[in-house]
């Protein structure tokens, strides 16, 4: 499974891209795989403020329906519409393609409480708790 | 076994009918002069043209082709899909309760309030409650009917509470009942045995806990056993308790939601009281709950004054109607009929029985497929997967395989904090030869997935259709017939 090096994760399963005071955020390898085939994306609204660890964004797979979490506190400046098409491409690309929204953010200390690539890949082996 | 997947648009020959209707007796009007030419048709309505031989079969064909308790064991976890005793349907259709207009006057209708105030009764004692309305149509309903309720008591006692706790095993409808309601969801952790966190529980309760709704058994099947530690953490900071009763099956008679220390509880009529279900209802969700709420639950109320059955609309406290009249009657007939068949040890003994019978599936399965919780269960027991995974067989992989044997399967891939979850639920209505034998057909199955895991994960391979695209079909839903 990919862990790109550049990233951070939250625990939930959810990683971040820092692009200066933004963050991409989308979901994890590990999290569109346990997940299986997506169906479903409620992207969230752009505008909307967000605060850390709470759901900001739903994804529906043939298996469950799954929050997602905000890895940073801050506002929606930016979504992913293409999802709502194509859901299939969190399953495809979860780091590229797959993006989910982009967060101004409003506290960059959030960042200091996601983990790094080679701690999320020892959470996600041991089975993602 | 027919297989033939033809629609009937796709059968018969132009100018077929099943039916031949007599002359018309009245004088023939053009439809032209009496409906404005805009809703007139153009073209003539594409109806089937098939016999009447053709129409039965077809029909009765797709009948054939559907699955219920009556054909087949069903043991589908969470949901408890027991035998539905067919005196209860006789019950139901006594005149005096089926020709009832809902209108009719109360004088007219005591034996049926009768069997309203009763029920009422019964489920106050099984709940360990002091009143019950019989409205709620679904567990769900019941669900939300019960926290407005609660909501309204903490309103009328001036506290603003907008939270509600569920742990992270609940039913999906716990939060979706709290988001509805307007309140917002807290999630807290279970321990790996599948208790309670009593810590994470401690850190979240506070003066904004609305309840904390909790199920008990817990979907994972196992006895919560912190229950009085758990209710008084809750209580002490102000909030309520809320028992979904999706699994009262397993404690009939034995422990009461009341006793346990909660203040709302809904069961579900047709689970735990052998109603009908499956398809969509209808269902019967009543709630049950503490004296000091009871002036909030939904009007009107059957009263008794000792002479005469009453309905009592002057409620001045309560939520207001949640469903038209007094919810499904025809269901809470048929509950009434199963209570009174039972008995309270009745009732006690099917609980005893699921239990005993959920515990030897999960004894005999244990070895061959994992189990994540080294303890008895209750009523239903979780398997996974996990001992399959190694030759790429995973949980939908056998789900589907026991279509081929005749089954419906397991409740798959909930719990959703068990990993390729497979939840077995088999009810004490069935026999110990039943069991058996789909025990052996789950052992043959693991076999399976060892020797010939690619038939395992290409199954089913007996019936009508094979492994459905659900990707595509929940992707792409295509929900009626076109002409094409």
């Amino acid at each position: 499974m990919n862990f790109p090096k550049e990233l951070k994760y939250a625990r939930s399963h959810e990683w971040v891209r820092v692009e200066g005071s933004r963050a991409v955020v989308g979901i994890t390898d590990y999290a569109q795989h346990q997940l299986g085939d997506i169906v479903f994306i409620e992207v969230p609204t752009v505008g909307n403020k967000v605060e850390v660890g709470k759901n900001f964004s739903v994804v529906e797979s043939v298996k469950a329906v799954s929050d997602i979490y905000a890895p940073v506190a801050g506002v929606i400046v930016e979504v992913n519409e293409k999802l709502g098409d194509a859901p299939e491409t969190v399953n495809q690309d979860p780091y590229g393609e797959g993006w989910i929204a982009v967060i101004e953010m409003s506290d960059r200390a959030n960042l200091d409480d996601l983990l790094g690539s080679d701690e999320y890949a020892d959470l996600a082996a041991k089975g993602g708790h | 076994m027919r297989k033939s997947k033809a629609l009937v648009f796709e059968m018969g020959q132009p100018g077929r009918r099943a039916l031949d209707l007599p002359e018309c007796d009245v004088p023939a009007q053009d439809a032209a002069a009496l409906i404005p030419e805009k809703y007139l048709r153009r073209s003539p309505a594409a109806l089937p043209e098939i016999s009447q031989l053709e129409l039965m079969r077809h029909y009765t064909g797709l009948s054939q082709r559907n699955f219920g308790v009556d054909s087949g064991f069903y043991p589908l976890g969470s949901c408890t899909m027991k035998y539905n005793p067919k005196i209860n349907e006789e019950a139901c259709r006594y005149a005096g309760f089926a020709m009832l207009h809902p209108l009719q006057d109360p004088d007219t209708v005591q034996g049926a309030l009768e069997l309203l105030y009763n029920m009422e009764q019964y489920l106050a004692e099984i709940a360990g409650m002091d009143a019950v309305s019989m409205q709620p149509v679904a567990g769900a309903h019941g669900e939300l009917t019960g926290i407005k309720v609660i909501q309204a008591y903490h309103r009328h006692r001036g506290e603003a509470r907008n939270k509600v706790i569920v742990p992270d095993s609940a039913h999906g409808t716990n939060p979706a009942t709290a988001g509805v309601s307007g309140l917002e969801t807290v999630e807290i952790k279970s321990y790996a045995d599948g208790s309670i966190n009593l810590d994470a529980l401690r850190a979240v309760v506070g003066p904004d806990t609305a309840a904390l709704m909790l199920t008990n058994p817990s979907t994972l099947g196992l006895f919560e056993k912190n229950i009085e530690a758990i209710a008084e953490i809750v209580h002490d900071a102000g909030g309520l308790l809320y028992y979904d009763g999706a699994n009262a099956n397993a404690i009939m008679g034995i422990v009461r939601p009341g006793d346990m220390g909660f203040d709302v509880v809904h069961f579900n009529l047709h689970k735990t009281f052998s109603t009908p279900h499956g398809g969509g209802g209808p269902g019967s969700g009543p709630i049950g709950v503490k004296k000091a709420l009871a002036p909030f639950l939904p009007a009107p109320l059957v009263t008794f004054d000792g002479e005469k059955y009453a309905l009592d609309f002057d409620r001045p406290l309560s939520i207001g109607k949640v469903h038209s009249f007094y919810g499904n009657f025809g269901v809470i007939v048929r509950a009434y009929a199963y209570i009174r068949a039972m008995g309270p040890d009745g009732l006690r003994q099917a609980s005893e029985d699921a239990v005993l019978n959920a515990n030897y599936c999960l004894a005999r399965l244990k070895e061959k497929y994992h189990s994540p919780f080294e303890r008895f269960c209750m009523h239903e027991c979780v398997l996974t997967s996990k001992k399959q995974k190694p030759h790429g067989v995973r949980t939908l992989d056998i789900a589907k395989r026991l279509l081929d044997h005749g089954y419906h399967p397991p409740t798959i891939y909930f719990p959703l904090i068990v990993e390729e979850a497979l939840m077995i639920e088999p009810t004490e209505t069935e026999s110990k030869e039943t069991l058996d034998g789909f025990i052996a057909t789950m052992l043959t199955i693991a076999k399976e997935a060892e020797e010939q895991p690619e038939m395992v994960k290409s199954a089913p391979h007996s019936t009508v259709v094979g492994r459905l695209d659900e990707a595509t079909a929940a992707r792409k839903p295509v929900v009626r017939w076109k002409k094409s």
